[in-house]
């Protein structure tokens, strides 16, 4: 274990590299160049590859050949080149290949600004490209977090053969924070179904989307929807910080989750009973632990950077049993631990459910 | 007593689902001809494209992707860089290679990646009902021109190989024909050159075939050879358009 200060775009990449990523394939965009130049520097001292692709179009499929050859592959990218990967991605949902997404966003839409955003968490949770799929999708909240998620991030995707999605934003993404870093670890992970040419096997394998013979389509649907009830079942990741004597709970992942905990705190130190609700995996949506709070009478305000687009979730868990506000910020400007502050403490002078 | 003709160990028993006197399945044949002769069935990795082949994967037998719509390159990049001891192919049409999939190839081809490129030039879209394509030639009527493609309106075809022959990566880039067996076995031996260039990692090969859609040319199969004999090789000279050394001369 080694400590480091690091920004964070570059320990996703480290830590990408400590879980055993071998080959990344990228294309240049702010705020999330950190990467890619850190890869291209690193991975000729681990033996592995970096291209730098033609295209967000092309890096995605370069990570689908190398995901189905049997390769830890990544790829990372910033909102506009996100939504160019998105053919790609709904390919590597249907033929199931393993891979990990990095999304550092910024505000769009089109072209958008450079600032932090997170205004693509429905493309990254209601699947973003076509079809009935869904990613795992890891929101970190701090630096040491993006190290371990996107480790984690790697042994899921083979587990379950589905691409990972790692959402995060320009600040994140840009901030210096301390990190533990893990060593290297030797990937063993088995994969008899990865192309890596016959070599003896009777049949050959087959990494594939199309459906069009027979039953093929429904088949493979009705594997891809059992899969994601098991992930559903097994893979919902929280924080939840106070919850249990809070009249309030904010909800907010990522920078906003950060943001929110020091208006927390300051208002906790005045005796108010706040508390914080961080939803680590954005899918699979901590849905249960929300309809239970609801059900033990607490009010949720919801805090992002957006227009609202995670209060949807939060709506849909609390089904109409507790009252639910939201606090939302156009794409480019940031809120402040004032501003948050201030809304937390209005509805709790308003009171009331 | 020696065998000198069989079925070729890679291809699967299966039934293809081509039109009676499409080239695809001669074409499929070469390539099949090609792994077993070099002995690679066992480290070949295909990739299927999007258009008539989308279905090869069932009758190569050899480990397969099927790629989206023109990023067979890309694709085969990632494989080739997990495993660079593998023999990766791509299978790909005209629209899917000289339309949506332009970036994929030229800079496949630019970074000299070490992969053959099968190039199946129909002029049409064939999968799609005959639609133009980049390849299809001035005056040809497709479902898409028909009136005949108009080059003041749509401009000009676009010749692949001479295209790429201007780029430094590519090892081996050559234009062949099946309409008659002569082109036929001179298409074997381009394939076959092409896997070879592969296997000595010389870089980039891609060889394009000049091949026919009687169904969407409205031609019967062998008018459609005639076609492609009289109105496609003018337009598409034969020949080998890059060669960075000569290969395992015969
Ligand atoms: C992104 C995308 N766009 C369009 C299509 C529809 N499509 C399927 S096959 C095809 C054309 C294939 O033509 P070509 O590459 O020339 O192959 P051929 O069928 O002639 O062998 C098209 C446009 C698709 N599947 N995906
Ligand atoms: S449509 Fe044309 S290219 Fe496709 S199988 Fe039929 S003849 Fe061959
Ligand atoms: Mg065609």
């Amino acid at each position: 274990m080694e400590r480091v200060m690091m920004k964070g775009n570059e320990a996703l990449a480290e830590g990408a590299i400590r879980a055993g990523c071998r080959f990344f394939f990228g294309y240049p965009i702010t705020p999330q160049n950190e990467i890619p130049e850190y890869m291209a520097r690193r991975m000729p001292e681990v033996n592995g590859v970096f291209i730098q692709a033609e295209s967000e179009v092309s890096a995605i499929n370069m990570v689908y050949g190398a995901g189905g050859a049997g390769g830890r592959a990544l790829t990372s990218s910033s909102s506009p080149g996100i939504s160019l990967k998105q053919e790609g991605i709904s390919y590597l949902a249907g033929a199931q290949v393993p891979c990990v997404i990095v999304n550092v966003a910024r505000g769009g839409p089109g072209l958008g600004g450079l600032t932090p955003s997170q205004s693509d968490y429905f493309q990254a949770t209601k699947g973003g490209g076509h079809g009935d799929y869904h990613l795992i999708v890891y929101a970190p909240g701090t630096g040491q977090e993006m190290v371990d998620l996107i480790g984690l991030a790697f042994d899921k995707a083979e587990e379950y053969r589905n691409p990972v999605m790692i959402l995060t934003d320009a600040i994140m993404g840009q901030m210096m924070e301390p990190v533990i870093l893990p060593p290297i670890r030797e990937v063993t992970t088995e994969k008899p179904w990865a192309t890596t040419g016959k070599k003896g096997r009777a049949k050959p394998n087959l990494i594939n989307s199309l459906g069009i013979i027979g039953e093929d389509l429904a088949r493979i649907n009705i594997e891809l929807q059992e899969k994601y009830r098991k992930i559903e079942t097994n893979e919902i990741r929280y924080e939840a910080d106070g919850t249990g004597d809070a009249d309030l709970i904010v909800v907010a992942y990522g920078t906003t989750s950060r943001v929110a905990r020091s208006a927390i705190n300051m208002l906790r130190a005045e005796g108010k009973k706040v508390g914080l609700l961080r939803p680590i995996t954005l899918w699979p949506f901590p849905k249960q632990i929300l309809a239970d709070l609801a059900a033990q009478g607490k009010r949720f305000l919801v805090v992002e950077m957006s227009v609202g687009q995670l209060v949807e979730d939060v709506i849909l868990a609390v089904n109409d049993r507790a009252k639910v506000d939201f606090f939302g910020k156009l794409n480019g400007t940031v809120p402040t631990v004032r501003e948050v502050y201030n809304t937390i403490n209005a509805l709790l002078q308003k009171g009331g459910a | 007593m020696q065998k000198v003709f069989g079925y070729p160990r890679s291809l699967t028993p299966k039934r293809t689902h081509y039109c009676p006197g499409c080239t695809h399945g001669i074409i499929h044949r070469l390539i099949a001809e090609a792994i077993d002769d070099l002995g690679i069935q066992e480290q070949t990795v295909g990739i299927a494209p999007v258009g008539c082949a989308v279905l090869a994967y069932e009758y190569f037998d050899v480990d397969f992707q099927e790629a989206a719509h023109g990023r067979a390159p890309a694709v085969a990049t990632g494989i080739k860089r997990v495993h660079p001891e593998a023999i990766v192919f791509s299978y790909q049409g005209d629209g899917d290679l000289a339309s949506i999939g332009t970036a994929e190839i030229i800079h496949a081809a630019a970074r000299g990646e070490n992969i053959t490129v099968i190039f199946i030039n129909n002029t049409v879209y064939g999968m799609t009902g005959g639609q133009m394509a980049p390849t299809t030639l001035p005056g040809q009527k497709t479902t898409t021109s028909p009136y005949g493609r108009d080059i003041t309106k749509v401009g000009y075809p676009i010749r692949v190989c001479e295209m790429l022959a201007t780029l430094d990566g590519p090892a081996y880039i050559e234009r062949v024909s099946v309409h008659d067996p002569k082109h036929i076995i001179k298409a074997g031996r381009a394939i076959r050159k092409a896997f070879e260039m592969q296997i000595a990692g010389k870089g980039f090969s891609l060889v394009e075939v000049l091949s026919t859609c009687p169904t969407n040319w409205g031609l019967t199969p062998v008018k459609a050879l005639e076609r492609l004999k009289e109105e496609m090789i003018p337009y598409y000279p034969l020949g080998v358009f890059r060669s960075t050394e000569e290969v395992a001369k015969e």
